[in-house]
């Protein structure tokens, strides 16, 4: 036995990663990674993080604006054995992000935090942001993301904002480094508008989301004034992406990999169809829309698909004075996750279809099964440099009018 | 190349893992019956940190005479490390991924002596 041998073999202090185990962690690769990267020194934004909400669903339903919604809410939380999330659709059980357990931070963040100064989901957000190399992270929430389909267009409309709510006083007032993009109650198109005008001047609030899994259509005349509104306000309005297994044109899908590749790309191919052929961008030219969560593949697809047609028929786009591309490519900005990197020269190609180095957004989906890494960008060899910070930050730090400031703490955590 | 001590033999049960801090460096130690295999912590797909996740049976889906299929099942020999960052798994023997040979986990050395593991980085 050798000197080491005595003093026995030098064991990781983490042998097996678990939902227990603290996001420093789990991330600890990343945040090296970052480090070697020079992240430190360069202003990264995720566009797209997020917190289980459901978790402090006893919390958000005491923001219930109607008082008896609320009592009620209230109560059942209370006393119901067992209770789901009040008011709250969704799929149960039908949740297989991790793959059974085999991708643990999907399925629980039961990790230790001590401090008690602020909620719970800031620390866990600050330590995902100093371990990924992030300065600014966007918080949205997981289950809501179905509330779209919900079957009480006015539960949206309950449930929407009393989680805005929550958010802004629970998360977003004790980190300036935390932002939103608010739930608009999109079903109802006159509370959406309310939210608009009463939130979007809170702090941490930078814009505004539609959740993507929903039936109804973007370009109906009942938007319009929505969209009016919040082009005054000078922040983008963001299409989340979501699958949904009541999704009829995916009936007859079985494998939660198929629902997840398809379903999150579907809602935002058939929003954005719509959005540019009855020619939104023109009607809204300052209107910047983000696209979010469905990856970068599906954007040159569409591009081709629609321009193709549209040359055909022209006479049933009649608003467009341009190519639906040249709209995808100049009015809309993309989030990179999850970015598909299997085949490297059609990556290329996408990132250069949708003019990557203006309109693109890093994002990771932490925690994610499929999230993403901002060294991801720095690794591409296709990219020049001011292309990949402009991606990691700087177009988030224009399109939202953020500091560019770094202000992480890769080095010192 | 430095070695380092990744314990006795007798420390590992056949299905055990320990991952070893090795100067800058992780490894993952693996018994699988009486066959030891080290293979360096860092995922081939986004360097994560594999060897710190489950340890699963491979699923296999059998497929019958007349093409049909019923249940999925797990592989009888074969066992896979799997990534907790993504979930990308590895052959514990090949360190091959379950689906595509372009990714495989990089192979650490590893030596035993006198029922003492040492392993190089």
């Amino acid at each position: 036995m050798n000197l080491q041998g005595r003093i026995g073999p030098p064991y990781s202090r983490v042998q097996e990663i678990t939902v227990h185990t603290d996001t420093r962690d789990i991330l600890a690769h990343a945040r090296r990674n970052a480090i070697r990267r020079g992240l430190q020194d360069m202003f990264v934004v995720d566009i797209d993080a997020h917190h289980v909400e459901t978790v402090s669903w006893k919390e958000i339903v005491t923001y219930i604006e109607d008082p008896v919604v609320r009592d009620n809410a209230i109560r059942f939380q209370n006393e119901r054995l067992a209770a789901p999330p009040y008011g709250l659709n969704g799929d149960l059980g039908l949740r297989y992000q991790s793959v059974g357990g085999r991708i643990p931070h999907q399925d629980g963040q039961r990790e230790t935090v001590e401090e008690t100064g602020v909620h719970r989901d800031v620390m866990l957000t600050r330590r995902a942001m100093d371990s990924l190399g992030v300065d600014n992270m966007v918080v949205f929430p997981t289950p809501m993301l179905f509330l779209g389909m919900h079957p009480q267009p006015e539960m949206e409309v309950w449930l929407g904002n009393a989680y805005n709510r929550w958010l802004i006083d629970r998360v977003l007032a004790d980190d300036d480094r935390i932002k939103s993009l608010i739930y608009l109650p999109f079903n109802t198109p006159r509370e959406a508008e309310r939210t608009v005008k009463e939130l979007s001047g809170k702090k941490g609030v930078i814009g505004f989301c539609v959740t993507s899994t929903r039936n109804k259509p973007v370009h109906h005349n009942d938007y319009m004034r929505l969209y009016s509104m919040i082009e005054e306000t000078n922040k983008p309005l963001a299409f989340h992406a979501g699958y949904h297994w009541q999704d009829a044109s995916l009936a007859t899908v079985n494998r939660f990999l198929g629902m997840h590749a398809l379903g999150f790309v579907w809602c935002n191919m058939v929003h954005m169809t719509n959005w540019i052929l009855n020619g939104i961008p023109e009607r809204f030219p300052r209107l910047k829309t983000v696209w979010v969560e469905s990856g970068l593949a599906w954007v040159p697809f569409l591009m081709q698909r629609l321009d193709d047609q549209f040359l055909m028929r022209p006479s049933e786009a009649p608003q467009l004075k341009r190519m639906p591309s040249e709209y995808m490519n100049t009015n809309c900005f993309y989030t990179t996750q999850p970015m598909e990197t299997t085949h490297p020269k059609a990556l290329e190609n996408t990132l250069e279809m949708i003019k990557a180095e203006t309109q693109l957004l890093f994002a990771s989906d932490w925690p994610h099964f499929d999230f993403d890494l901002p060294q991801e960008i720095c690794d591409l060899p296709f990219l020049s440099e001011q292309a990949k910070r402009n991606i990691l930050g700087l177009n988030a730090a224009r399109i939202f009018n953020l500091d560019p400031t770094p202000v992480k703490k890769l080095a010192t955590t | 190349m430095a070695e380092y001590f990744a314990g006795n033999v007798t420390d590992y049960a056949d299905g055990d893992r320990k991952v070893v801090d090795c100067g800058e460096h992780e490894i993952g130690v693996f018994r699988i019956g009486d066959e030891f295999f080290a293979w360096h912590n860092r995922c081939a797909h986004r360097a994560g940190p594999v060897c710190q996740g489950r340890i699963m049976k491979r699923v296999i889906e059998p497929v019958a005479d007349d093409r049909t299929t019923r249940t999925l099942e797990y592989d009888a020999i074969e066992t896979n490390i799997v990534c907790p960052w993504h979930g990308y798994e590895f052959s514990i023997r090949t360190g091959r991924h379950q689906g595509s040979g372009r990714f495989r986990l990089r192979k650490a050395d590893i030596t035993i002596r006198g029922g003492e593991i040492y392993v190089r980085s």
